[in-house]
């Protein structure tokens, strides 16, 4: 153990991480020579929860996957179902499909633009973009009835239909927006301590960026050209003007560039969309029992590709679901673009790829590398955990608890 | 009546009491400048009695008798050298040739505290925020020091009072030391620990630094040093740029006022419109820029001391 090296770990609590999840830091005076990235605090079980629910009660467990992209995981979902069902929705549910992606795009671009201003110590930026985000989310409130899950999908279509009086409210935030998002440009590009905080950070070149299977702005920012939206495009992506934007920077600067122009272009979709909006039903109805079958359905969520995949059996249930959210791929590169960099750069290369730490995590087995699976009963949990605590000096197996 | 004015006017009480003002307008300054609403008058004071009452927790590994000894003498060394400082008139209470060092030492005292302080603490947290303590103090005291010192080069004398009384019969040479005036801000950034030099507490990297360990009434002492020292720092730059004086000793004490709440503004614009830098960055920054800045200073200081003379 050289002794000029120091290991901290950043969490699994601690200020910067809005979620716990460990990184191991290890310091050569201020520098990073190593970083092992530790997720999986927050198991959820909503898979398995999924499985044991009809596919109604399913949207609202997989709506609740994440706080912020919440609407691209329940559309993927009811895609996939659609999809099994051989349901195909109308086009004015589609376009309002879109709307809401889009505005949870700008709330989660917004978002994301203040915590990387607090994680660099400027907190005023966090101020100005979290004030405009509340714009949107009340526009998000109006419209789905929610500020952050908006509930508005369903299978077969949207729950809700866009009034006339919604339309001008929408025109006129983005209008703001629009004034408030040039400035963001201006300060991005320009302001010296952000350039000198951003620039060269958590660098990521575009053979890494393949090569780690990064997704979303992370991608973007180093110059691959993805985007599902156009790529494959759903719900009604296929008419929209979708910009692809990328960047060739491939630190932290440029994925604040990325983010910053695609407000402008989904500012663009919104307006297109409000404008072109067919009339119509906005719901189908759909059987409640799925012929068996199994479909891989994917989005464009605003931290990159979400993926879903859904098995059905026949009933109304799900046979097995599985969602591989967008921070999932991203965090395969994190370790390469934390080692080299200074501590002070820690937080925002992490903040950087927009991190979702609870959509991430998934339950894993315990092998023994054989092939053997290791279940663990109850008694043996139990006892595990009294002789842990009984080393530190805690003796517990005096409490009574109730039996399971 | 020297205990009266160390005890309590200009000393202890009052300087408390003007550090809870002063915290409190920078953070609603600070608040308005973000779009915010920001706190009532009385949140410092409300925050100061509240980490009174909390428990004081010290950790095992600490040095028990250095652990509580150091917030004292940080708070302790502040008030000292505010005793020095000309505050309604050009002279201060207890003026003698050479003070102008002794207050700068007595400034240095509390920044050698939070080193020491998260030294003792054993944390690897507070152990990196003490190295950037000491990393930063000698990247930003060297301009501070010359800053200061060169008004001083020009009055001909190494006594606050002194170099007050000399600017304040010649209010037109303050023009000069504009350029030492913009060093002694921006280092004062990284006395303070302020953004964009707050890199010893930097929240988001090491939590807080030094001072992660600090909890109570410990704590609360620290902080009340860190607010005096705010008060300290904005009365030296007053005392020293800024030696404007009408004779009538209310009047000048609301000048006083005046001059460091104008100062503070200054501070509370720096903090706003940055984001923290790095530590190498600080480094780069201090000694490329702002100490050439001190030193060009210096030269034309130097220079016009022959030419006055």
């Amino acid at each position: 153990m050289n002794s000029k090296r120091i290991t901290i770990p950043m969490g699994p609590q601690h200020p910067s991480l809005k979620e716990p999840s460990c990184f191991t830091i290890t310091l050569e005076g201020e520098k990073v020579v190593n970083a092992v990235v530790g997720v999986g605090y927050n198991h959820r079980g909503l898979e398995k929860a999924s499985e044991m629910r009809t596919y109604i009660q399913d949207l609202y467990i997989i709506e609740r996957v994440c706080g912020i992209c919440s609407h691209t995981h329940s559309t993927a979902f009811c895609q996939a179902i659609e999809e099994l069902a051989g349901v195909v929705i109308p086009p004015r549910a589609a376009y309002i499909r879109v709307i809401m992606a889009e505005l949870e795009r700008l709330h989660s671009h917004l978002l994301w633009l203040g915590i990387a201003g607090h994680e660099i110590g400027f907190d005023t930026l966090l101020m100005y973009s979290w004030r405009d985000r509340e714009q949107v989310l009340d526009i998000l409130a109006m419209l789905g009835g929610n500020r952050v899950n908006y509930g508005i999908n369903t299978l077969g279509g949207v729950r809700r239909d866009l009034e006339p009086h919604m339309v001008d409210d929408i025109r006129q935030v983005l209008n703001y927006l629009e004034e408030q998002d040039k400035y963001y440009i201006d300060l991005a590009l320009r302001e010296t301590t952000l350039a000198a905080r951003l620039g060269g950070v958590g660098r990521l070149s575009h053979e890494d960026a393949i090569k780690y299977g990064a997704v979303g702005p992370v991608a973007r920012s180093s110059g691959v050209h993805t985007d599902t939206r156009v790529d494959e495009p759903y719900a009604a992506y296929s008419e929209m003007p979708v910009n692809v934007i990328t960047d060739n920077h491939c630190d932290v600067f440029g994925r604040t560039v990325v983010r910053v122009l695609e407000i402008m272009d989904s500012i663009g979709i919104i307006r297109y969309a409000l404008e072109n909006i067919p009339d119509g039903e906005i719901k189908v109805n759909m059987p409640r029992k799925i012929p068996a079958g199994e479909m891989l359905s994917r989005t464009e969520a605003p931290r990159g590709e979400d993926v879903h995949y859904v098995r059905s059996n026949g009933t109304d249930k799900p046979d097995r679901v599985r969602v591989r959210a967008a921070s999932e791929a991203n965090w395969h590169g994190m370790a390469h673009m934390l080692e080299g960099d200074y501590l002070a750069d820690v937080p925002i290369i992490i903040a950087a790829i927009d991190p979702c730490y609870s959509c991430t995590d998934r339950a894993f087995v315990l092998s023994d590398g054989n092939g053997g699976e290791q279940v663990w009963d109850w008694q043996r949990l139990r006892q595990y955990s009294l002789d842990f605590y009984r080393k530190r000096g805690v003796d517990a197996s005096k409490l009574k608890i109730a039996k399971q | 009546m020297a205990f009266f004015n160390i005890l309590i006017f200009p000393g202890f009480v009052f300087l408390g009491a003007y550090a809870l003002v002063l915290a409190f307008l920078d953070r609603k300054l600070y608040a308005r400048l973000q779009n915010r609403q920001g706190p009532p008058w009385f949140q410092p004071l409300a925050d100061f009695l509240k980490l009174l009452g909390k428990e004081t927790v010290i950790p095992v590994d600490a040095d028990k008798k250095m652990f509580v000894f150091l917030p004292v003498l940080a708070l302790a060394a502040v008030t000292t050298s505010y005793l020095y400082i000309p505050l309604w008139g050009t002279s201060s209470l207890y003026p003698f040739e050479g003070d102008l060092i002794v207050i700068l030492y007595l400034l240095t005292l509390p920044t050698l505290c939070f080193f020491l302080g998260g030294w003792y603490s054993t944390s690897v947290y507070a152990t990196l925020g003490s190295v950037r303590v000491l990393t930063q103090l000698f990247s930003y005291e060297v301009p501070l020091f010359m800053a200061l010192l060169t008004p001083a080069l020009l009055a001909g004398t190494w006594s606050l009072s002194g170099i007050t009384q000399y600017y304040a019969a010649h209010p037109l040479y303050i023009l000069i030391n504009i350029p030492a005036l913009i060093v002694a801000v921006i280092s004062c950034q990284g006395k303070l620990e302020r953004v964009p030099f707050d890199l010893p507490e930097a929240e988001t990297e090491i939590v807080s630094g030094a001072f992660v360990e600090y909890s109570g009434r410990l704590y609360a002492i620290f902080r009340m040093a860190i607010d005096s020292e705010l008060v300290v720092v904005c009365s030296l730059i007053a005392a020293v740029f800024l030696p404007f004086y009408t004779g009538v000793a209310i009047a000048d004490f609301g000048l006083y006022l005046v001059k460091t709440i104008a100062i503070l503004f200054i501070f509370a614009l720096f903090r706003s419109v940055m984001a923290r830098i790095r530590i190498e960055q600080m480094v780069a920054f201090c000694w490329k820029i702002l100490t050439p800045l001190a030193l060009i200073q210096l030269i034309v200081n130097l220079v016009l001391k022959g030419v006055l003379a």
